[in-house]
Parts: C-alpha cells; sequence; structure tokens
C-alpha cells in the first residue's frame, strides 16, 4: 500500500491559472464558449482568452448582478457563457440573479469563481468567502466543482463546457502542489481514490486535497492506514465512492476550506446517516469570519492544516 | 393587422385576465389588464415569431422577455390567444402541477417562456444577453423586453442600462410600462423615479415616448423605433398607461395591483368588457 502514497508534485502553481489556460483551450476547441468578467480580468487569468478572442470577451464591469442576467440571457441562441469574478462576488453578491435567471431558469451558464475561502489572504474577510459551496450546491440544476490543483482545474473548466446545465467553478489564488497529471480524465460526478488506505477515509475538496495526501503519508508513519479520496464534485456527489470507502474504514474526515456549515462534510454526512452511519470529523471554518494574513496564517489559525486533518483522523479513528 | 381588429383581441384579452385571477383569488390584474393593448400590438402586429413551433434559441426570431413577471395573466393570454397553447390552458393558472405559474418560468417548458422572472429588475440584463448573443449569431432580428416603472427602482436595471449604452446594443427595445402605481401607492410616493425620459437620456439611451393605449400611436412609434435599429444606441420606449385600464373601478387607483376580483365584481368587469374571440 506505501507505494501508492509517492505523489510526484509537477509543481506549484495557484489553480486560477489552470482556469485562465483551460479557457483559452476550450475558446480555441468551440467557438460558442464566450466570457465575461467584471473589472477582474487580470486576478481571473482571463487575458489570454480577451486577447485571443476579443469579439466573445465581455467586459461587463464592476456590475456582477448585470453580467449574471446577460450570462443567462446569452444561452438563448446558443453560447456557452463562463463568467469570472471573486467567489464573493460570484455568489452572495448575485445569489437571487442565479438563483431566478440561471438555475430556476436552467441556463447553460459556467459561474466561474477565484480567490475562494481564507487563501485570498490579505484582503480579509470581506472577500474571503466561506459560504459559497453551500450556496450554490442548495441550489436546483446546479452542479458544484472545486478540483484540486491547477491541471485539474484547468481539466474541470475544459469540462464542463460540455456539460449541459448550470456549473459553479471554485478555485483560488494561492500556489499549490501540482499532482494531477496533465492528461488525467476529468469526469464530473466520479471522485478520484487517490490513495488506498483501510483505517479511515479522508474525503477532501480543493487544495485541502493536498493537504489530506500529506496527512495520510504522517499517518502511515504511525501506522494509521488512512484512504484518501478527492471530491471534486460536490454535487452531484459520488455516494457509491463514499459508501464503499467507508464500509471499508468505518470513519470519516472531510477537509475542505468552506464553513463547516453547508460544505462538503454536510454532503458526505448526509449519505453516511442515509446509508450507513458512520463517526465523521470535520475539518473546514467553524462559524466565524476570517480577517487578514498569509494563507498559511489563516490556514493554521482557522484549523484547516495539514496537521488538522492528522488530528481529525487520529480523533474519529477513536470513536469507531 | 387592422387596430379594430387589434382591439378586439385586447378586450379578449382582459377577459381573461379577470377570469384567470378570479378563478384563483389570486394574481395581478391591474399591470396585466394595462398592459393588454401593448403586449396584443407586440404579438399580433410587431413581433417576426413563430408560435406553432417555438424554439428555446428563437433564431430567426424576435424575442420577448417580460421582466416584470407578475403581470404574467396579460402575458399568457396574449401567447395563448397567438397560438403558444390552447386557451383552455388559461383555466389552470396558480393551480398545482400548471405550466402557467404565478410567475413565468421555464421549468416546466411551456412554450413562449425563455426565462423565468418575478424576482424584479433582471430581464434587462437578459435581454442584453440575448441581443449580444442575436449580433455574434449575425441573426438581425431583435429583442423586445418589458418592465414596470416600480421595477426600475431595482439597481441591477441601471447596471444594464449603463452596460447596453456602453457598448451599442441598438438590436433590443426597452418598453417601460409608466403607470405610475405600484403596491405600496403611487411611484412618486413610495420612490420617486424623477424624469424618467431624461434618466434614460442620461444613461445613453435613445429614448421614445407612446401611450400604450392608442394603437396608432403604438404604431407610429414601433415604426420610429425600428427605425432606429443598428443606430448604435439601445432604444428605450417610456409608455404611458392606467393601471386597471378597461375596468373602471381598478382604473386610478394602485389597489387592484395584486388583489382579484370576487364573483360579483368579475360579473361588473366582464360586463364592461365585449367577449369577441370566445371565453376559454
Amino acid at each position: 500500500m506505501m507505494e501508492t502514497m509517492e505523489f510526484e508534485v509537477l509543481g506549484k502553481k495557484d489553480t486560477r491559472s489552470g482556469f485562465g489556460e483551460g479557457l483559452l483551450e476550450i475558446g480555441k476547441q468551440n467557438k460558442d464558449v464566450v466570457a465575461l468578467c467584471a473589472d477582474l480580468t487580470g486576478s481571473l487569468k482571463m487575458n489570454a482568452f480577451q486577447n485571443e478572442f476579443p469579439e466573445r470577451f465581455f467586459q461587463a464591469g464592476i456590475a456582477e448582478a448585470n453580467m449574471m442576467g446577460m450570462a443567462a440571457g446569452m444561452t438563448i441562441g446558443g453560447k456557452i457563457p463562463f463568467t469570472g469574478t471573486f467567489a464573493n462576488f460570484s455568489t452572495g453578491r448575485v445569489y437571487d440573479q442565479i438563483r431566478q435567471s440561471i438555475a430556476y431558469s436552467k441556463k447553460n451558464v459556467k459561474i466561474c469563481a477565484s480567490h475562494a475561502g481564507l487563501t485570498l489572504g490579505e484582503d480579509g474577510a470581506t472577500h474571503q468567502i466561506l459560504e459559497d459551496i453551500g450556496m450554490m450546491k442548495m441550489l436546483p440544476n446546479m452542479t458544484v466543482i472545486v478540483p484540486a490543483d491547477f491541471n485539474q482545474t484547468k481539466q474541470a473548466t475544459m469540462a464542463i463546457a460540455a456539460h449541459e446545465g448550470p456549473v459553479y467553478l471554485r478555485f483560488g489564488r494561492p500556489s499549490v502542489p501540482i499532482f494531477v497529471k496533465p492528461d488525467a480524465n476529468f469526469q464530473i460526478g466520479k471522485a478520484d481514490v487517490l490513495i488506498e488506505g483501510s483505517d479511515v477515509t479522508i474525503i477532501a475538496c480543493g487544495h485541502l486535497v493536498w493537504k489530506s495526501i500529506e496527512a495520510a503519508q504522517e499517518l502511515a508513519k504511525k501506522g494509521i492506514s488512512a484512504e484518501v479520496i478527492n471530491m471534486h464534485t460536490i454535487k452531484p456527489l459520488d455516494e457509491q465512492a463514499v459508501l464503499q470507502s467507508v464500509a471499508k474504514t468505518k470513519c470519516v474526515v472531510t477537509a475542505e476550506e468552506h464553513m463547516i456549515n453547508g460544505g462538503l462534510g454536510d454532503s458526505i454526512a448526509q449519505v453516511l446517516t442515509r446509508n450507513n452511519p458512520a463517526p465523521q470529523e470535520y475539518v473546514g471554518v467553524n462559524d466565524t469570519f476570517g480577517e487578514s494574513g498569509t494563507p498559511a496564517e489563516l490556514m493554521t489559525k482557522y484549523g484547516i492544516d495539514t496537521r488538522d486533518v492528522i488530528a481529525a483522523a487520529e480523533r474519529v479513528i477513536q470513536r469507531k | 393587422m387592422e387596430n379594430n381588429e387589434l382591439a378586439r383581441i385586447a378586450s379578449q384579452v382582459r377577459r381573461d385576465i379577470v377570469r384567470m385571477v378570479s378563478a384563483v383569488s389570486s394574481g395581478h390584474p391591474g399591470g396585466s389588464l394595462g398592459c393588454a393593448d401593448f403586449l396584443t400590438m407586440l404579438y399580433f402586429d410587431q413581433m417576426k415569431h413563430n408560435p406553432n413551433a417555438f424554439s428555446m434559441d428563437g433564431e430567426g426570431e424576435d424575442l420577448f422577455f417580460l421582466s416584470n413577471g407578475h403581470i404574467s395573466p396579460v402575458w399568457y393570454s396574449v401567447l395563448a390567444r397567438a397560438g403558444y397553447f390552447s386557451t383552455e390552458e388559461l383555466a389552470t393558472f396558480r393551480k398545482i402541477s400548471s405550466r402557467l405559474q404565478g410567475h413565468p418560468s421555464t421549468d416546466k417548458n411551456v412554450p413562449g417562456v425563455r426565462m423565468a422572472s418575478g424576482s424584479l429588475g433582471q430581464g434587462l440584463s437578459v435581454g442584453i444577453g440575448a441581443a449580444l448573443t442575436k449580433k455574434l449569431n449575425q441573426d438581425d432580428t431583435l429583442v423586445y423586453t418589458l418592465h414596470g416603472d416600480g421595477e426600475l427602482q431595482e439597481g441591477q436595471i441601471w447596471e444594464a442600462a449603463m452596460y447596453a449604452a456602453a457598448n451599442k446594443v441598438d438590436n433590443l427595445i426597452a418598453t417601460i410600462d409608466y403607470n405610475g402605481r405600484q403596491i405600496d401607492g403611487d411611484v412618486d410616493d413610495v420612490l420617486t423615479l424623477g424624469d424618467l425620459s431624461k434618466k434614460w437620456q442620461a444613461f445613453g439611451w435613445e429614448v421614445l415616448e407612446m401611450n400604450g393605449h392608442d394603437f396608432v400611436d403604438m404604431r407610429t412609434t414601433f415604426a420610429k423605433a425600428k427605425s432606429l435599429i443598428g443606430n448604435e444606441k439601445p432604444i428605450v420606449i417610456v409608455m404611458s398607461t392606467e393601471m386597471g385600464q378597461g375596468v373602471d373601478y381598478m382604473m386610478g387607483t394602485h389597489k387592484w395591483h395584486g388583489v382579484a376580483p370576487n364573483d360579483e365584481q368579475l360579473a361588473d368587469a366582464l360586463n364592461q368588457l365585449e367577449e369577441t374571440l370566445g371565453d376559454y
């Protein structure tokens, strides 16, 4: 089992750059792809698309509600709009526009959200949204994807263009290790079992997947065999993957850069309570706003770092 | 279509409206009655559209978006009378499992409806988006939107107004139902719009004004609006209407914005509206 834990780190990059590359690539492949941005083209890494396809790029200005409505309208006639702004302005600020004009109306809009969570860093809590996954997964018709690294974000960006229906794609600002192969086949709704184990299941999304890999490597040194699952699609959830793993390990840790309320962990708990109740520990932000600081400082202070995943795993094993 | 023919259709549409809302003791008759002439003119005389083969994408067709979704009764009646679906279906309005939801929805695939509306202020953005796609597709048909005047209090409208002017969205004709009334009272008392035409002008729009109950004036104004298509400016028609138009006791007040008539009031209303095409 130990040899499966050797992960080749292919470098380190921000996931938003994966979005930028994916958008450019899918723009080349599909002329119906259009992009809208609310005055954050550089931050979202959308410049390459803008330069290559100026006629298919729409600068909305600092007017996110209008951007979401326009994106919904652009689907009528066959376009596939990708909207880009920070996660806070992609969700909370425009919840009703998404709810009525996109989700309820079943419009083929791809809501692409950067700078999610605490690791946006020094800008502080006004911009550090930790509720977006919850808001988006509650909407009927919405698919919610949180890719783990640069390569997976690029692959997911391209995959959602081929998926009919509204999608929320969440990524971030910090550079995180790349471990997904550049030629990996990203499948919406299909979890990746990264490490097989027998004592505890760790299910994570976003860059907490890498933290969970690190945790599993540390746990192995203590003789604990942890299974690590990259749950990049939170909705629709790969329930089979959850149930198969927990049937074996009998306990689970969930890890995410999001509020515990309403996040990935909640979705996992729901699957387990309905099918096969098991002890669960949550690594996430516990009902508090963030603050200014470096990403590393914030992850430590708010309890979403590697050591927190390790501690949660040790706790949950005791509860079996 | 001749103006007297349009007037006959509008009279039947008004009967449909009061019967629909009365049947379920809910819905919004005031604004619906006020826009009956406009929507009749639009669907029976002005728009290039295909009621018998509705497609969501509407390529090669003019598109209409109702932004003030609460006046769904008038839209449903006009759609049915134009042939999008059977007039019998109007009897299902607001009832369980109906395609004719209280506010318009695409959820159950009702022909003619391309976007949910009800939460106000969103339809202009949607219309602009659809107009942008028409340009990308080199489709020279038009996009029409309708908005309540109270709805203009929503900030998103002005985000959209700014965008359309800045980006020369000149294949769009927005119309404002300027009846001066909203649920809580007169618009001037609730939150005045000031000089509405000047506001749109200041936002860079081509502004036309018309009487929404005068088919001659509407015909002239639509012709003028269409002549301005492609002039690098979005177009708005500020349309004067009377909330409750056609039913005397509903006119001159905001009180029938969202209240349905009882049986006695319904009979009174129907006495004032000629049955021209047969009730559903």
